[in-house]
Protein backbone atom coordinates (compact mmCIF):
# COMPACT_ATOMS: atom_id res chain seq x y z
CA UNK A 1 0.00 0.00 0.00
CA UNK A 2 1.33 3.21 -0.88
CA UNK A 3 1.02 5.97 2.18
CA UNK A 4 2.02 9.83 1.77
CA UNK A 5 3.77 11.40 4.60
CA UNK A 6 4.40 15.55 4.79
CA UNK A 7 6.64 16.96 6.97
CA UNK A 8 6.48 20.49 8.23
CA UNK A 9 8.50 22.51 10.50
CA UNK A 10 6.28 23.52 13.87
CA UNK A 11 4.71 26.83 13.91
CA UNK A 12 7.10 29.54 15.57
CA UNK A 13 10.29 27.58 14.36
CA UNK A 14 12.50 29.82 12.27
CA UNK A 15 12.30 28.60 8.73
CA UNK A 16 14.99 30.53 6.63
CA UNK A 17 14.61 28.90 3.11
CA UNK A 18 10.99 29.36 3.69
CA UNK A 19 11.67 32.83 4.06
CA UNK A 20 14.49 33.76 1.22
CA UNK A 21 11.20 32.11 -1.88
CA UNK A 22 8.59 34.41 0.52
CA UNK A 23 11.08 37.15 -0.15
CA UNK A 24 12.13 36.22 -3.84
CA UNK A 25 8.48 35.75 -4.82
CA UNK A 26 7.70 39.28 -3.45
CA UNK A 27 10.62 40.51 -5.63
CA UNK A 28 9.06 38.83 -8.52
CA UNK A 29 5.62 40.44 -8.24
CA UNK A 30 3.61 38.46 -5.95
CA UNK A 31 3.00 40.63 -3.72
CA UNK A 32 -0.05 38.96 -2.16
CA UNK A 33 2.41 36.17 -0.75
CA UNK A 34 2.68 37.00 2.95
CA UNK A 35 4.13 33.33 4.02
CA UNK A 36 5.88 30.10 2.91
CA UNK A 37 6.75 27.65 5.11
CA UNK A 38 9.30 24.66 3.29
CA UNK A 39 8.51 21.10 4.03
CA UNK A 40 9.21 17.37 2.77
CA UNK A 41 7.01 15.15 0.89
CA UNK A 42 7.44 11.14 0.84
CA UNK A 43 5.72 8.54 -1.08
CA UNK A 44 6.17 5.38 0.69
CA UNK A 45 5.42 2.12 -0.68
CA UNK A 46 4.53 -0.39 1.89
CA UNK A 47 3.89 -4.06 1.82
CA UNK A 48 0.88 -4.54 3.48
CA UNK A 49 -2.78 -4.20 1.96
CA UNK A 50 -4.34 -3.62 5.48
CA UNK A 51 -4.84 0.14 5.74
CA UNK A 52 -5.30 0.72 9.09
CA UNK A 53 -1.90 -1.45 9.65
CA UNK A 54 -0.16 0.53 6.84
CA UNK A 55 -0.99 4.11 8.54
CA UNK A 56 0.27 2.46 11.80
CA UNK A 57 3.71 1.49 10.19
CA UNK A 58 4.08 4.82 8.22
CA UNK A 59 3.21 6.66 11.97
CA UNK A 60 5.91 4.49 13.77
CA UNK A 61 8.29 5.61 10.35
CA UNK A 62 7.51 9.36 10.54
CA UNK A 63 8.07 8.75 14.77
CA UNK A 64 11.73 7.20 14.21
CA UNK A 65 13.41 9.08 11.70
CA UNK A 66 11.28 11.22 8.87
CA UNK A 67 10.43 13.75 11.37
CA UNK A 68 12.31 15.40 13.87
CA UNK A 69 9.92 16.22 16.36
CA UNK A 70 11.54 18.66 18.60
CA UNK A 71 10.89 20.75 15.37
CA UNK A 72 8.37 19.44 13.09
CA UNK A 73 5.60 17.71 12.26
CA UNK A 74 3.82 15.06 10.33
CA UNK A 75 1.09 14.17 8.26
CA UNK A 76 0.14 11.02 7.15
CA UNK A 77 -1.94 11.87 3.70
CA UNK B 1 44.42 7.04 27.86
CA UNK B 2 42.35 5.03 24.66
CA UNK B 3 39.95 7.10 22.52
CA UNK B 4 38.16 6.06 19.14
CA UNK B 5 36.61 8.19 16.36
CA UNK B 6 33.88 6.71 14.50
CA UNK B 7 33.83 6.91 10.68
CA UNK B 8 30.72 7.47 9.00
CA UNK B 9 30.28 7.03 5.27
CA UNK B 10 30.93 11.40 4.41
CA UNK B 11 32.92 12.01 7.38
CA UNK B 12 35.90 14.21 6.57
CA UNK B 13 37.26 15.43 10.05
CA UNK B 14 37.90 12.25 11.18
CA UNK B 15 41.80 12.01 10.20
CA UNK B 16 42.49 15.62 11.74
CA UNK B 17 40.70 14.10 14.98
CA UNK B 18 43.16 11.23 15.26
CA UNK B 19 45.60 13.46 14.24
CA UNK B 20 45.01 16.07 16.78
CA UNK B 21 44.17 13.26 19.39
CA UNK B 22 47.31 11.29 18.76
CA UNK B 23 49.27 14.09 19.06
CA UNK B 24 48.46 14.97 22.70
CA UNK B 25 48.58 11.65 23.86
CA UNK B 26 45.57 9.53 23.01
CA UNK B 27 46.05 5.51 21.80
CA UNK B 28 44.09 6.48 19.14
CA UNK B 29 41.88 4.16 17.41
CA UNK B 30 39.18 4.45 13.91
CA UNK B 31 35.52 2.91 14.35
CA UNK B 32 33.97 2.41 10.99
CA UNK B 33 30.26 2.64 11.68
CA UNK B 34 29.30 -0.59 10.36
CA UNK B 35 30.86 -2.69 13.48
CA UNK B 36 28.60 -3.14 16.11
CA UNK B 37 31.36 -2.89 19.01
CA UNK B 38 33.59 -0.41 20.32
CA UNK B 39 37.22 -0.80 21.43
CA UNK B 40 37.58 -0.74 25.10
CA UNK B 41 37.83 3.70 25.00
CA UNK B 42 38.13 6.38 27.68
CA UNK B 43 36.75 9.02 25.15
CA UNK B 44 34.00 8.40 22.33
CA UNK B 45 34.46 11.40 19.49
CA UNK B 46 31.82 11.45 16.69
CA UNK B 47 33.68 13.62 14.70
CA UNK B 48 32.57 16.60 11.76
CA UNK B 49 31.51 16.22 8.41
CA UNK B 50 28.70 14.99 6.16
CA UNK B 51 27.23 11.85 7.30
CA UNK B 52 25.21 9.91 4.71
CA UNK B 53 25.63 13.47 2.79
CA UNK B 54 23.29 15.04 5.12
CA UNK B 55 20.35 13.40 3.48
CA UNK B 56 17.26 13.70 5.03
CA UNK B 57 18.49 15.86 8.28
CA UNK B 58 21.73 16.30 9.54
CA UNK B 59 23.28 13.38 11.38
CA UNK B 60 19.69 11.52 10.96
CA UNK B 61 20.84 8.66 9.21
CA UNK B 62 23.89 8.32 11.12
CA UNK B 63 21.64 8.84 13.95
CA UNK B 64 20.38 5.08 13.25
CA UNK B 65 24.23 3.42 12.29
CA UNK B 66 24.97 -0.04 13.87
CA UNK B 67 27.41 1.33 15.71
CA UNK B 68 24.85 3.81 17.58
CA UNK B 69 23.72 1.90 20.21
CA UNK B 70 26.96 1.10 21.40
CA UNK B 71 27.55 4.25 21.35
CA UNK B 72 24.10 4.96 22.93
CA UNK B 73 25.06 2.23 26.13
CA UNK B 74 28.43 3.75 26.69
CA UNK B 75 27.53 7.30 26.93
CA UNK B 76 24.29 5.86 29.23
CA UNK B 77 27.06 3.90 31.32
CA UNK B 78 29.18 7.36 32.14
CA UNK B 79 31.19 6.79 29.20
CA UNK B 80 32.87 10.09 27.92
CA UNK B 81 31.54 11.30 24.41
CA UNK B 82 32.84 14.36 22.19
CA UNK B 83 30.63 15.08 19.21
CA UNK B 84 31.97 17.93 17.30
CA UNK B 85 29.96 19.89 14.34
CA UNK B 86 28.11 16.74 12.74
CA UNK B 87 29.06 14.62 15.43
CA UNK B 88 26.97 17.38 17.48
CA UNK B 89 24.23 16.58 15.19
CA UNK B 90 24.05 13.26 15.22
CA UNK B 91 23.91 13.40 19.23
CA UNK B 92 20.93 15.28 18.86
CA UNK B 93 19.29 13.18 16.71
CA UNK B 94 20.07 10.07 18.71
CA UNK B 95 18.41 12.05 21.59
CA UNK B 96 21.44 11.73 23.56
CA UNK B 97 21.38 15.30 23.88
CA UNK B 98 18.35 17.95 23.61
CA UNK B 99 17.29 20.42 20.79
CA UNK B 100 18.38 20.10 17.01
CA UNK B 101 20.76 22.08 14.88
CA UNK B 102 18.61 24.24 12.53
CA UNK B 103 19.98 25.53 9.00
CA UNK B 104 22.16 28.67 9.85
CA UNK B 105 19.86 31.59 10.00
CA UNK B 106 21.60 33.84 7.07
CA UNK B 107 20.93 30.65 4.43
CA UNK B 108 24.90 30.41 4.05
CA UNK B 109 27.78 28.13 4.77
CA UNK B 110 29.81 29.52 7.40
CA UNK B 111 33.83 28.63 7.52
CA UNK B 112 35.79 31.09 10.07
CA UNK B 113 36.99 31.14 13.38
CA UNK B 114 35.14 32.39 16.41
CA UNK B 115 35.80 33.09 19.56
CA UNK B 116 33.67 30.69 22.19
CA UNK B 117 33.33 31.25 25.87
CA UNK B 118 33.44 28.25 28.20
CA UNK B 119 30.28 28.07 30.59
CA UNK B 120 30.76 25.13 32.80
CA UNK B 121 34.42 24.06 33.78
CA UNK B 122 32.83 21.43 36.32
CA UNK B 123 32.97 18.91 34.02
CA UNK B 124 35.75 16.30 32.73
CA UNK B 125 35.52 17.87 29.40
CA UNK B 126 36.76 22.05 30.47
CA UNK B 127 37.86 21.55 34.19
CA UNK B 128 40.96 23.17 35.20
CA UNK B 129 41.54 24.86 32.06
CA UNK B 130 43.46 27.62 31.57
CA UNK B 131 41.51 30.64 29.65
CA UNK B 132 37.87 30.61 29.48
CA UNK B 133 38.04 32.00 26.30
CA UNK B 134 39.17 30.25 22.98
CA UNK B 135 39.34 30.99 19.15
CA UNK B 136 37.85 28.24 17.28
CA UNK B 137 37.16 27.44 13.74
CA UNK B 138 33.71 26.79 12.57
CA UNK B 139 32.67 25.34 9.28
CA UNK B 140 28.57 24.06 9.18
CA UNK B 141 25.35 25.25 7.21
CA UNK B 142 23.63 24.00 9.87
CA UNK B 143 24.83 25.15 13.63
CA UNK B 144 21.78 27.39 14.30
CA UNK B 145 20.66 25.48 17.73
CA UNK B 146 17.41 25.34 18.83
CA UNK B 147 15.26 23.76 21.73
CA UNK B 148 11.87 24.34 23.09
CA UNK B 149 11.52 27.12 26.04
CA UNK B 150 11.23 24.49 28.38
CA UNK B 151 14.28 22.86 27.57
CA UNK B 152 16.29 25.79 27.49
CA UNK B 153 14.94 26.56 31.17
CA UNK B 154 16.24 23.17 31.78
CA UNK B 155 19.56 23.11 30.42
CA UNK B 156 20.05 26.47 31.96
CA UNK B 157 18.91 25.50 35.39
CA UNK B 158 21.07 22.46 35.10
CA UNK B 159 23.74 24.27 34.31
CA UNK B 160 24.16 22.19 30.67
CA UNK B 161 25.13 24.78 28.35
CA UNK B 162 28.87 24.31 27.75
CA UNK B 163 29.77 27.56 25.49
CA UNK B 164 28.90 30.78 24.04
CA UNK B 165 29.71 32.28 21.08
CA UNK B 166 30.66 35.44 21.88
CA UNK B 167 33.64 38.17 20.96
CA UNK B 168 37.25 38.52 21.55
CA UNK B 169 37.36 39.85 25.12
CA UNK B 170 33.92 37.26 26.36
CA UNK B 171 31.20 39.71 25.14
CA UNK B 172 28.39 37.02 24.43
CA UNK B 173 26.03 39.21 22.11
CA UNK B 174 24.12 39.56 18.81
CA UNK B 175 27.20 40.39 16.94
CA UNK B 176 29.29 37.54 18.28
CA UNK B 177 26.49 34.73 17.37
CA UNK B 178 27.40 33.48 13.38
CA UNK B 179 24.71 31.26 12.92
CA UNK B 180 21.67 32.44 14.68
CA UNK B 181 21.91 29.81 17.37
CA UNK B 182 19.65 30.23 20.61
CA UNK B 183 21.25 32.30 23.40
CA UNK B 184 24.50 32.09 21.26
CA UNK B 185 24.63 28.20 22.49
CA UNK B 186 27.86 26.57 21.14
CA UNK B 187 27.98 23.70 22.79
CA UNK B 188 25.76 21.44 25.50
CA UNK B 189 26.39 18.98 27.54
CA UNK B 190 23.83 15.97 29.01
CA UNK B 191 22.86 16.14 32.29
CA UNK B 192 25.44 13.89 33.84
CA UNK B 193 28.13 16.62 31.76
CA UNK B 194 29.66 13.16 29.98
CA UNK B 195 28.65 14.07 26.77
CA UNK B 196 29.84 17.03 24.93
CA UNK B 197 28.38 18.10 21.76
CA UNK B 198 29.76 21.59 20.17
CA UNK B 199 29.74 23.24 16.64
CA UNK B 200 33.45 24.56 16.46
CA UNK B 201 36.42 22.20 16.14
CA UNK B 202 39.23 21.95 18.23
CA UNK B 203 40.94 19.63 15.98
CA UNK B 204 41.54 22.47 13.31
CA UNK B 205 43.06 24.61 15.96
CA UNK B 206 46.22 22.18 17.09
CA UNK B 207 48.97 24.30 15.20
CA UNK B 208 50.26 27.54 15.01
CA UNK B 209 51.00 27.42 11.44
CA UNK B 210 47.98 26.48 10.13
CA UNK B 211 45.41 28.18 12.08
CA UNK B 212 46.42 29.04 15.75
CA UNK B 213 46.57 26.56 18.81
CA UNK B 214 43.73 27.45 21.10
CA UNK B 215 42.23 23.68 20.31
CA UNK B 216 45.80 22.13 21.71
CA UNK B 217 44.76 24.10 24.90
CA UNK B 218 41.45 21.63 24.83
CA UNK B 219 43.17 18.78 23.93
CA UNK B 220 45.66 19.17 26.35
CA UNK B 221 43.31 19.37 29.50
CA UNK B 222 41.52 17.15 28.27
CA UNK B 223 44.24 14.43 28.69
CA UNK B 224 45.38 15.51 31.91
CA UNK B 225 41.35 15.26 33.67
CA UNK B 226 41.39 11.73 32.51
CA UNK B 227 44.56 10.59 33.79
Amino acid sequence: MKVKVVVTLKSGVLDPQGKAIQQTLNGMGFSNVKDVRQGKYFDIDIDESDEQKSKQSAEEICKKLLANQVIEDFKII
Amino acid sequence: MNSSVIIFPGSNCDRDMDVALKKFGFKNKMVWHDDDKLPKSDLIVLPGGFSYGDYLRCGSIAGKSKIIQSVIDYAKSGGLVLGICNGFQILTETGLLKGVLQQNKNIEFICKNVFVKINNSENKFFENIDRDILELHIAHNEGNYFCSEDELKSLEDNNQIAAYYCSSDGKVDDRSNPNGAIKNIAGIFNEKKNILGMMPHPERMIDQSLSGEDGSIFFENLLKNLK
